[in-house]
């Protein structure tokens, strides 16, 4: 089979040395398994996520993502642009539908790109890595390199806010998506399809500006995946993995509880089920140990 | 900035909802809103809220000015999109509590101490300066926001987590020394300086200088 081919906006967070890295690594190793090859953006800028509106006007935050579909378009032409981050996918994605709906707008957004050479069609399909997983490979591709099934381990599907709202998942609904537990099902894991936090918000950026209102929220999400007995969390976005994950002690300080809960990508899930090593599915970069998965990768 | 508010004042004696309408992202839509409060009950900080969106709604067509600029209300969305979805009139809620929070900032009419008013704003900056957001440049920004004693306890009770983070190769020290950037820096400058040449011109059209 051939090799599909995406043109790849990896964002900030997934940096070298940036708080989702081990995300990177671990999509790396599963699009090498699904034989999907991610063809960076060259030159890419940051998306201003959705917490770029203070500084940020309309136009200026138009014209960041418009410079990235445009660098896209020029030196990836006919791929379609992947996002592994959901605040980089919803606003590269918003940002194209505005801009179509608004042809002012576009006319300046593409005055202000002039300035550097450049020009936005702006014909180019914006995706999320679980659409082209789930739309473009389909579960049956998924499960047919399956190597290490995650027999026994229960996991609670987190799909959080931006990866399921406002564009979502195709025939998934918004209130109760099930991509995740049947992904799950797929990796030979066991979902636990009534997880009633999987779409409670994390607190986004408010994690950082107003920490004890957002903690509140991640306990919520933490205690509800305990209830079900979930042995870890799953989750396709870096804003969630990282606020549900990394403030489990601050939480336990404020409220006595003892959460120690992992919290993993899809990607990492599914690099260990495709039987490569922990290195390769990024669970060093776990600051809460996926025990299960790491005793699976060394079997 | 005091300026600017005294012209819009002038400008829109009669009517927050037109000033809303012509110089807020999205504002438009506001007139949309058939008050049935699906908005307040999905937001996740709702209780939080002194003014759930439904409420800032209604303050815009009751002229509330002062009350709806001036609060930390429309600074607490966190973009969940929870109530998009839901809003069964399609009002873009998310992106008009986000216009008016910048346009409440153009203004200069941001509550001093509001916190993510302040991060959001060192997010923009820390972005500007190379294209790219230098993700421990910004922590430290944010832990000295509030003055250099707080800082420090603010930093000793997340030492925990940054020593986890770098030791798990999520944070990089040398990060703070130059760091990631687009390779074509005057090229990404220019073409947002322009962007933000036009973005101004609308303004000012709609604005005080506006022949009106
Ligand atoms: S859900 Fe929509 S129509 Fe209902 S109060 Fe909120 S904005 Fe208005
Ligand atoms: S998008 Fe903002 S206003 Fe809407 S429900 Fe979420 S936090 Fe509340």
């Amino acid at each position: 089979m051939a090799k599909r081919e995406y043109s790849f906006y990896p964002g900030c967070s997934s940096q070298k040395g940036a708080s989702s890295s081990n995300y990177l690594i671990s999509v790396q190793t599963m699009c090498e398994e699904l034989e999907v090859q991610l063809n960076e953006i060259p030159d890419w800028n940051c998306c201003a996520a959705s917490i770029g509106y203070a500084g940020g006007g309309e136009l200026p935050r138009l014209t960041l993502s418009a410079r990235n579909i445009a660098l896209s378009e020029q030196h990836h032409p006919g791929q379609d642009i992947v996002a592994t981050c959901a605040a980089c996918w919803l606003s590269t994605r918003e940002a194209a539908e505005r801009l179509h709906e608004d042809q002012s707008l576009l006319a300046e957004c593409n005055t202000a790109l002039a300035e550097a050479g450049l020009k936005l069609r702006n014909e180019t399909p914006i995706k999320h890595m679980a659409e082209v997983l789930i739309e473009d490979l389909g579960y049956e591709a998924l499960k047919a390199r399956v190597k290490k099934p995650l027999e026994g381990i229960k996991i609670a599907g987190y799909v959080g806010c931006q990866t399921n709202r406002p564009f979502g998942i195709a025939g998934e609904s918004y209130e109760n998506p099930k991509y995740l537990d049947k992904l799950v099902e797929t990796l030979g894991g066991d979902s636990i399809p009534d997880y009633e936090k999987k779409v409670q918000c994390c607190g986004g950026a408010l994690a950082f500006s107003e920490p004890e209102k957002s903690q509140e929220m991640v306990k919520g999400i933490i205690e509800a995946a305990y209830d079900h007995g979930a042995d870890l969390i799953v989750t396709p976005c870096p804003v969630c993995q990282m606020n549900v994950e990394v403030y489990q002690d601050q939480i336990n300080q404020t409220y006595g509880t003892k959460f120690q809960m992992p919290v993993v990508y899809y990607s990492t899930l599914m690099a260990v089920a495709y039987g490569r090593s922990a290195k390769d599915a990024a669970l060093n970069g776990q600051i809460i140990p996926a025990k299960a998965l790491d005793a699976l990768a060394a079997k | 900035m005091g300026e600017l508010n005294t012209a819009m004042i002038e400008r829109y004696r009669n009517s927050f909802l037109k000033e809303v309408e012509a110089n807020v992202e999205e504002g438009e839509w506001v007139k949309m809103c058939m008050q049935c409060g699906v908005c307040s009950g999905s937001c996740p900080l709702g209780k939080f809220w002194e003014h759930p969106p439904q409420e800032i709604f209604m303050m815009i067509r009751a002229g509330k000015r002062e009350a709806v600029l001036q609060s930390e209300s429309v600074w607490m969305c966190t973009s969940c999109y929870n109530c998009i979805v839901r809003c069964p009139r399609e009002l873009p809620i998310t992106h008009i509590m986000h216009g008016l929070a910048h346009y409440a900032k153009r203004l200069g009419l941001v509550p001093k101490t509001n916190p993510t008013a302040k991060f959001a704003q060192m997010f923009w900056d820390n972005l500007m300066v190379k294209g790219r957001v230098n993700e421990l440049k910004l922590g430290l920004a944010l832990y000295f926001m509030n003055g250099f004693g707080d800082g420090i306890k603010v930093a000793l009770k997340n030492q925990k987590l940054g020593m986890a983070m770098m030791k798990t190769g999520r944070m990089n020290p040398k990060e703070a020394f130059g760091g990631h950037a687009v390779k074509d820096l005057a090229g990404f400058h220019k073409v947002l300086k322009k962007a933000q040449e036009l973005e101004d011109a609308r303004i000012a059209q709609n604005g005080p200088s506006a022949g009106a």
